[in-house]
């Protein structure tokens, strides 16, 4: 059952795209689209294999980019960077604590929308960017570090559910072992 | 320090930015509405979704109610037929003096309605999906209004859903005057959230007599928007480049956080 996963993680990331595009009290309270696709890919980068958290990224950033202003391709790179350094650094990183979560999904929440607008900026697209951008940052940055702790519980509720659990180690021990002879 | 798998996948972005940001503007934007599509079965979705919840808010309404409503709406109809007939006459007595002066009769437009289904899901845009596109005879750059004001341009048509630039986005600049000193000027991006319903405009000159509370219309310069169409009100004034220019904040007329249904004007041929 190992394409469950991904085919949930996929199906999460589809309705949270739809869901940026409404949401509106949320959206008047962060003062930005309610995005949670870093909390997502955080989540992605630790528990999926690179060709996974590749693919999702890609999809992910053509999918918001197709409902917005921007050009098609242009949010990619900052959704693959972050998943693909979480990735392969996630043995350097703590992953279970929840405060971990949380402020991997915060710093991740800040870096995806602030690297965006730097290419948006490099290209020649005038993004509104101003001194509400920090209020917008860290509304989102607060938004994906709530959200990234809850991804974690849902999907390892889900994958708990649905998927084959490993062998627990059961009654034997090997440090219980008598050993005959000298040692 | 990478293996071979991490420098495939970085080869594979690479290659997938290489090709999207290299490809010719329509030929994105054909890509960009194909790869939407996908979201369609949703829009769907919650437009049926909203009209089952306002049917079921209807049966819930008492008879009396509607009854008195409908007198009501009427009344208001019958005023407003009244007032359409003398905006008619003055309508066609205006074309028929332009046409002595020799300027060219300004054409009548139709408004059609349609219906927020979503909006910019990123940051950095200020957009707004709604369900008309080109087989409801959407084109581009069709100005989009409340009652209450203008609230942007169709800036991408799709097939069955638009978008649209809203006020204070970058693709979406629109000329104005301000009615009571008739100061012409821009209004550029925005500098505050959208939410906030507030954006800048700026005069082609210092304007000191431009004060709190004018009203802001559309001048009809750019040939996108037809003359007239109210905007909202100057909440404050700056002087700006050293007493060059004047700058100054407005109040949009639409709200654009409550925005449900709008509608699209259509120029007659």
């Amino acid at each position: 059952m190992t394409w469950l996963s991904p085919t949930l993680l996929f199906l999460v990331t589809w309705l949270a795209v739809f869901f940026q595009t409404g949401m509106l009290p949320l959206r008047v309270l962060i003062g930005a689209p309610p995005s949670i696709l870093p909390a997502i890919v955080v989540y992605a980068a630790f528990t999926h294999s690179l060709a996974v958290v590749s693919f999702l990224t890609i999809v992910a950033a053509l999918w918001a980019d197709s409902l917005s202003g921007s050009r098609l391709g242009t949010g990619v790179a900052p959704l693959f960077v972050v998943g693909f350094l979480l990735h392969t650094r996630q043995h350097l990183l703590l992953r279970e604590q929840r405060y971990a979560q949380f402020w991997l999904g915060f710093a991740s929440g800040v870096a995806v929308p602030v690297a965006h607008a730097g290419i948006l900026l490099l290209g020649s697209s005038e993004p509104a960017v101003g001194w509400f951008t920090l209020r917008q940052l860290l509304g989102l940055g607060l938004l994906n570090g709530l959200a990234c702790p809850a991804i974690f519980l849902l999907f390892d509720g889900l994958r708990g559910t649905f998927e084959y659990q490993l062998a627990g180690p059961g009654p034997y021990t090997a440090n219980r072992e008598m050993k005959r002879g000298r040692h | 320090m990478f293996k071979r798998s991490h420098y495939i996948a970085l080869g594979a972005c690479a290659l997938v930015l290489l090709v999207l940001l290299n490809l010719p503007a329509p030929a994105s934007a054909r890509l960009k509405l194909a790869v939407g599509g996908v979201f369609l079965p949703l829009f769907g979705l919650s437009t049926t979704s909203d009209s089952f919840v306002d049917q079921a808010s209807y049966q819930l309404l008492p008879r009396q109610t509607l009854i008195s409503e409908l007198r009501r709406l009427e009344d208001e109809n019958a005023q407003l037929r009244l007032l359409s007939a003398h905006a008619n006459d003055a309508i066609a007595e205006n074309n028929r003096l332009r046409t002595q002066l020799g300027l060219l009769p300004r054409g009548p437009w139709k408004h059609r309605p349609a219906r927020i289904v979503g909006r910019d899901p990123s940051t950095w845009w200020r957009t707004l999906l709604i369900d008309y596109g080109s087989r409801h005879g959407a084109s581009l750059n069709q100005p989009v209004l409340t009652a209450d004001g203008l609230v942007g341009r169709i800036a991408v048509v799709g097939h069955s859903h638009s978008q649209v630039a809203l006020i204070g986005d970058s693709a979406c600049g629109v000329a104005v005057l301000i009615a009571e000193t008739r100061d012409q000027g821009v209004i550029k991006g925005p500098q505050s959230t959208v939410e906030s319903g507030i954006v800048e405009l700026s005069t082609f000159q210092h304007s000191p007599q431009i004060l709190a509370g004018h009203t802001v219309v559309t001048s009809g310069d750019g040939g996108i928007f037809p003359k007239g169409l109210p905007v909202g009100r100057i909440i404050d004034t700056r002087p700006a480049n050293a007493g060059l220019f004047t700058t100054a904040r407005i109040r949009l007329g639409a709200n654009l956080n409550r925005l449900e249904e709008v509608w699209v004007l259509q120029s007659n041929p």
